[in-house]
């Protein structure tokens, strides 16, 4: 039998990486160096989301966040000219509004982890158990199976608002189409 | 000392890729191999390239060093480790000195999934084909980082030009990579796979390879893959990121040394790569061709025969061109060497016709030759085409590919359904057509 590799340490390490990742998104100067920081949270979330035996979720998260979308970033990013941003002084106006949102956060979190509901925690104790190499299917049958599948409007709808983003940002971007 | 021993014998009997076994001794012997291998493939390519074009233009290529130029990827490779490593003064160092290693990881790590055999793979994944699509991808934010920290305009153009290249073609691919695993879902239980390793033994149990499924359609798939992954590898004819009559070298303009060399490196262990994801996908992987006309023992040992017979053939070219070297006494070592070279293929033939390795090799074979094949492509697009203009090529994109990718997929999911659902959908379909043809005819 193969020894777990979702170890403590593994998570620990992902941890670190992101956390470490996301101070340096918001504190760097440099807009690509930021872009990079990111890269690196999203990489080390994705080996967060292997570690939870859903290797489709993380496949998913690499294909599009890691390899598209971050392209996408750096390709406006050069196209910035950097001097400028790099010497003025970095600065911050809603830091009230922040810690505000931060601490609700961090309180809604808490509540969430501490509260009982029918002396049952919010969150399950064990993890779900599909097998590691059924997840895919898994997935698939949650969203498009006719009886086990509850997320297929949730799914479309979220599809129809891409496709209206889309079309928004051609109409936006072309005068006479 | 005995545990370990049984430790390492115990991978032996199981029937299955040595992380799928869990069995640490064995995947870092795969490893070792995939990467010593891809290297040699590398080297190897290089210098066929430069023969091959050479030979295509009508000229005779590297000559000087080694018989027929055999050693200059060696002195190339020596010459590039001793050249001064230069970083620009108004570069950012960091990310100049990060981009290669990234471009480099990218590219070697997509090889932990490719099925070289039916248990000759690092691991399987059962995300496979997604795992290699994604960290693929990766190798163009090496490439913008690379570009952008050079600080210099012709290797800025050369990003920008391989970003939006690359997130272009990148859809296309998905499209054509997506009718494959529906392709896969055509069994009893109806469940397609992401495997690598499962989506050959799909072809396997449905007998028939990919590309030949729905005719023409699994073979639009394949052509509209052949052209993006061209495309995504930066090769001819879609080299713009690259154009050396436009842009120096692209990207990588201001690298020298080691660094441009991973660059290198990482260039062609990618072609490598998907090359080998359109071998699994629609080539059958380590499947040997005509499974299905040439069958019975006597064609399989015919099959398993070639390895040994490939190499042989290599010998004997070497010893052919050995009689032909010059008598010169200058020329002697360069002679003792080739015929040497010779003797060393000829050797190695012969042990693959041993039936215990033989039986191992032949997957090996038959995948390493299909990819052989797709190598040979890209040296040959690269003498015929000429380059596409910027335009063009996003016209090739976006106009062309996607709306083929498009049709082929629906196309695909609508023959690939099974009878079930084309009863459940034409049926009702049917009745409601025809209980308003009934209504209406009534209430006239």
């Amino acid at each position: 039998m193969n020894p777990p590799v979702a170890t403590p340490f593994f998570f620990y390490l992902l941890a670190a990486t992101m956390i470490v990742g996301g101070i340096l998104v918001i504190t760097r100067k440099n807009a690509v160096h930021s872009a990079m920081a990111l890269i690196t949270t999203l990489l080390a979330q994705a080996g967060i989301y292997l570690m939870l035996y859903a290797p489709f979720v993380a496949g998913v998260q690499i294909i599009l966040y890691a390899g598209g979308i971050m392209v996408l970033f750096l390709f406006v990013i050069m196209l910035i000219n950097m001097e400028r941003s790099v010497k003025e002084r970095q600065f911050n106006k809603q830091w009230l509004v922040g810690i505000v949102a931060a601490a609700a956060l961090g309180g809604l979190f808490i509540a969430v982890y501490t509260t009982t509901t029918k002396g049952k925690m919010l969150f399950p104790e064990g993890r779900m158990s599909f097998g590691e190499d059924q997840n895919t299917q898994a997935i698939a049958s949650l969203l498009f199976d006719r009886h086990a599948g509850q997320y297929m409007f949730a799914f479309e709808i979220a599809s129809l608002l891409l496709l209206v983003a889309i079309i928004g940002a051609v109409v936006m971007a072309k005068k006479r189409i | 000392m005995h545990d370990l021993i049984l430790y390492i014998q115990s991978y032996l009997d199981s029937d299955r890729t040595p992380g799928g076994a869990g069995n640490l001794f064995w995947a870092t012997v795969y490893i070792l191999l995939v990467f010593a291998g891809l290297s040699v493939a590398v080297i190897a390519m290089n210098w066929l390239e430069r023969k091959i074009l050479a030979h295509m233009q009508v000229r005779l290529g590297p000559m000087r060093v080694g018989p027929h130029g055999l050693l200059q990827p060696i002195a190339d490779a020596i010459k590039l480790l001793l050249k001064e490593d230069i970083i620009p003064a108004e570069a950012d160092a960091i990310v100049f000195w990060v981009a290669p290693f990234i471009v480099v990881l990218a590219a070697f790590t997509v090889f932990v999934v490719v099925p070289f055999g039916p248990t000759h793979a690092i691991t399987d994944m059962n995300i496979g084909i997604l795992f290699m699509l994604g960290v693929s991808s990766l190798s163009v934010l090496g490439i913008v980082t690379a570009g952008w920290a050079s600080n210099s305009h012709y290797p800025l153009i050369g990003a920008l030009r391989s970003s939006a290249q690359m997130v272009s073609y990148e859809v296309a691919m998905g499209l054509a990579v997506v009718s494959v695993i529906l392709m896969t879902s055509l069994n009893e239980q109806s469940t397609g796979t992401l495997s690598m390793i499962g989506i050959v033994q799909a072809q396997l149990s449905q007998g028939e390879w990919f590309v030949f499924k729905f005719f023409p359609l699994g073979l639009i798939g394949f052509f509209i893959f052949a052209v993006a992954m061209v495309a995504e590898t930066n090769r001819a004819p879609f080299d713009l990121p690259e154009a050396e009559s436009e842009l120096t070298a692209g990207f990588h303009t201001e690298y020298s040394g080691f660094r441009w060399s991973l660059f290198f490196l990482a260039e062609y262990s990618a072609m490598i790569a998907v090359s080998s994801i359109a071998v699994t996908l629609w080539l059958g992987g380590w499947l040997r061709p005509f499974p299905n006309w040439l069958n019975g023992s006597t064609w399989e040992l015919v099959f398993a025969l070639f390895p040994g017979v490939t190499f042989l053939l290599l010998g004997v070219m070497c010893f052919y061109n050995t009689a032909r070297m010059p008598k010169h006494p200058l020329f002697r070592i360069q002679t003792i060497g080739l015929a040497g070279f010779g003797a060393v293929l000829a050797l190695i033939g012969l042990i693959l016709f041993i039936p215990e390795v033989r039986v191992r090799v032949v997957d090996i074979y038959w995948f390493s030759a299909k990819v052989a094949a797709f190598m040979y492509m890209y040296i040959w697009y690269r003498g015929t085409f000429p380059r596409y203009r910027f335009d063009q090529l996003m016209k090739v994109g976006w106009k062309i590919l996607l709306p083929m990718g498009l049709v082929l997929l629906i196309a695909t999911a609508v023959l690939a359904m099974r009878t079930e659902v084309w009863v459940g959908i034409v049926v009702p379909l049917w009745q409601w057509f025809v209980g308003i043809l009934h209504s209406l005819v009534s209430s006239l």
